[in-house]
């Protein structure tokens, strides 16, 4: 009349299984028989610089919805090397196709922050192409596959495996290890495979699925599974900016040189509750989360770079820049135009149909009875 | 006895009740179970009943769909929870290709007494996926009843009778009124969840509805009560079946019938009861059906969704403009 569980739900999977790590807790550089960070100090500084950024980005929009300016929040803290790290391999030919989490690697494509979409005036808020960053999916799962036939078409079009650095290009899907469980993404898996396609598999393993822990979503590490649909799953630690970004950039180059596929699982952990709209206390304990504070992935890269000769004023400035960040995201959120919809009826097709500009007229004349009436 | 329960709480209740009247029912879905659910509908249910009777699945629609079919067949009554109606498509194979079969193609000989859950509507200020009302998808798939409670007291017994159901049954709670108390009456035998309802008589025209926008309804009648318009309000409770009779009834006394549902409005449950008053009440009808429905755009942004969705005004124009007609 029970369900067994097996011995491995009771820990996280892979709990003991090795990560790439190239710098640790401590701020220490490690050594890696496969995996190298190729930058110098000065690298490493402006990888600073977007931890802090996107860290501060998502603590200002964390703020603005505390604040009713925004609906909803899901916070990326915790995870900004995974994001900053990965997205910092890409090159402007790539394209990623992210999840709602994913605020670091916006930041660094060059995407505005998601507010238009959590202060619900827009379902958007971007042209992807312009960017090579992708709608939000809230849809779990579901754009891994987009993501791979992204891929496929670069196949199809020739700008794999040419040897042109400038050319060659290859697709990066963030996903989560809740996702990991979906179809979709099993079949991503598989039809990346099968077709050779020049895709990394990004998965920011934070523990959770909301409240599920990661436990009860798999029994063996996600990066495992990579084998068995015959590519190869790196673990890699995701609160290492310097691993991630090197095991990525090693991915996504393995992609574009037409080596297919490859599975990155990034072990790190969601600081946050999984939105504004969570309450962690429910299903984890403090103490947990104390644990993963000694691992904070910023602070690590600040102490390298403290007992490696830079000074003061670098982490002055830097305050300073993420200070004023904060500033223009605030005011960018209040900017946000409101939405119209009236005008929303012209975007359902690409040609207005009949049907729809009856129901648009319909509602322009029914809604100008109000106009001037205070509601 | 009665208590006064969100309509949240009484779905609690009712799953409670189900749970302890056979210990066959299952709870299953993601995150039902320390955290009780986004909603907290299945709140402590797992403390009490267990892990393997309430149970945290991992995160996929056609999983859980699934599985619970083959607990079915062994003889099991999921009662699944889908998290938000927008994310009940991944499972929308297992539901309209296999539950909603499996009885048919056995030529009876199985039985799929499984429940679906699915929080649904709008207006609770959500990003997209949060607020859609697919109702109409399952509606028109043979083989699955639907039911749409709109009261504390239906979703209480509602649930229970729908557990109880020996076909697959897609509940359709109505989110955003989740936290609106109502009077429950804990003993009373309930009625038949397979009949619509007269929620409020009038003489001059017939409200069609049901879920979220029977409160919305009868705000409605209230208003027009005031310019001395008398509106019939009728929550239909069960969308598949429908039970139409006491629509017709209504229709031939008011000559006048309004449906409102939140859904778009093509092929949306407005169109088939429209259709059925024509056919029954053709020479009663004093003007065509008037549907009150979402647009025909997928859901909008949330600062625009009050005008999006049906409201009092939209539903006194469109009283207006029958009697008018
Ligand atoms: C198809 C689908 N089902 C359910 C949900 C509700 N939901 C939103 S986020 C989430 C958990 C996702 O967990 P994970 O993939 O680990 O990503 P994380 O939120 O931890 O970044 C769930 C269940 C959804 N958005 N889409
Ligand atoms: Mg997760």
């Amino acid at each position: 009349m029970t369900i067994p569980v097996s011995a491995s739900v009771e820990s996280a999977p892979g709990a003991d299984l090795p990560l790439v790590q190239l710098l640790s807790p401590e701020g220490e550089r490690l050594q890696h028989p496969e995996f190298h960070f190729d930058g110098d100090d000065a690298a490493i500084r402006s990888l600073y610089r977007d931890l802090v950024m996107s860290r501060r980005i998502d603590n200002e929009a964390f703020a603005l919805q505390r604040h009713g300016e925004l609906g909803l929040w899901p916070q990326a803290l915790g995870q900004e090397a995974a994001q900053v790290g990965s997205a910092r391999a890409l090159r402007k030919q790539d394209y990623a196709f992210p999840t709602y989490r994913e605020h670091g690697v916006a930041y660094c494509l060059g995407v505005d922050p998601a507010l238009a979409l959590f202060r619900g005036v827009s379902l958007g808020g971007w042209v992807p192409a312009e960017h090579g960053f992708a709608l939000i999916s809230i849809i779990i799962g579901a754009h891994t596959l987009h993501a791979t036939g992204y891929a496929l078409g670069l196949s199809l079009d020739g700008v794999v495996g040419t040897g042109d650095p400038d050319r060659d290009a290859a697709v990066i899907a963030y996903f989560g290890d809740g996702a990991s469980s979906q179809g979709d993404v099993n079949e991503a898996f598989d039809f990346a495979a099968v077709n050779h396609a020049p895709v990394v598999f990004f998965c920011q393993n934070n523990q959770y699925a909301i409240s599920v822990p990661v436990s009860r979503q798999m029994t063996v590490p996600v990066a495992q599974r990579a084998a068995g649909f015959g590519f190869r799953g790196v673990r890699v630690d995701g609160n290492d900016v310097l691993a991630c970004q090197a095991v990525t950039a090693a991915a996504l180059q393995q992609a574009r040189d037409g080596g297919g596929p490859m599975l990155i699982e990034a072990v790190t952990y969601r600081m946050g509750a999984h939105t504004t709209s969570d309450d962690a206390s429910r299903y984890r304990d403090a103490d947990e989360v104390e644990e993963w504070k000694a691992k904070d992935p910023i602070a690590r890269v600040e102490a390298y770079l403290r007992s490696n000769g830079t000074i003061d004023q670098f982490f002055t400035d830097i305050a300073a820049e993420a200070e004023q960040l904060g500033e223009d995201i605030r005011a960018a959120c209040h900017a946000l135009p409101e939405p119209d919809l009236a005008a929303l009826f012209d975007q359902v097709y690409t040609e207005q149909t009949d049907e729809l500009k009856e129901q648009q007229a319909a509602y322009v004349a029914w809604r100008s009875q109000y106009e001037g009436v205070e509601s | 006895m009665s208590d006064k329960l969100p309509i949240a709480k009484a779905i609690n209740a009712g799953l409670r009740a189900a749970l302890e009247s056979d210990e066959k029912v299952l709870v299953m879905g993601e995150d039902v179970g320390p955290l009780g659910g986004v909603f907290r509908v299945t709140d402590g249910l797992q403390k009490d009943f267990g892990e393997s009777r309430v149970m945290d699945t991992p995160l996929a629609e056609s999983g859980i769909v699934g599985t619970a079919i083959g607990l079915a067949f062994r003889g099991y009554r999921p009662i699944v929870e889908i998290q938000f109606d927008g994310f009940v498509y991944p499972a929308y194979d297992q539901i309209v290709s296999q539950v909603a079969k499996l009885h048919f193609r056995s030529s009876g000989a199985v039985r799929m007494p499984i429940v679906i859950r699915i929080p649904y509507g709008g207006g609770i200020g959500a990003v997209e996926h949060h607020s859609e009302s697919p109702e109409a998808q399952f509606v028109m798939t043979a083989g699955l009843k639907v039911l749409a409670p709109a009261t504390a007291n239906d979703a209480y017994w509602m649930i229970q009778q729908a557990v109880q159901t020996d076909d697959p049954v897609v509940f359709m709670e109505p989110k955003r009124r989740y936290w609106e108390a109502g009077e429950v009456d804990l003993d009373s035998e309930p009625m038949s969840p397979w009949q619509s309802l007269i929620r409020r008589d009038g003489s001059d025209a017939t409200l069609i509805t049901y879920g979220p926008m029977v409160t919305t309804c009868l705000e409605a009648a209230e208003a027009a009560n005031e310019d001395g318009v008398d509106l019939e309000v009728i929550d239909l409770r069960t969308l598949s079946p429908l039970d139409l009779a006491p629509v017709h009834e209504s229709v031939r006394r008011t000559g006048h019938a309004i449906v409102v549902h939140e859904a778009s409005r093509t092929l949306g449950l407005g169109a088939e009861v429209a259709a059925r008053v024509t056919e029954e009440c053709f020479y009663s009808l004093e003007s065509p059906v008037q549907r009150v429905t979402g647009y025909d755009t997928p859901y909008p942004p949330s600062r625009v969704e009050d005008d999006f969705l049906p409201g009092i005004d939209r539903i006194l124009d469109a009283v207006d403009h029958a009697r008018a007609y």
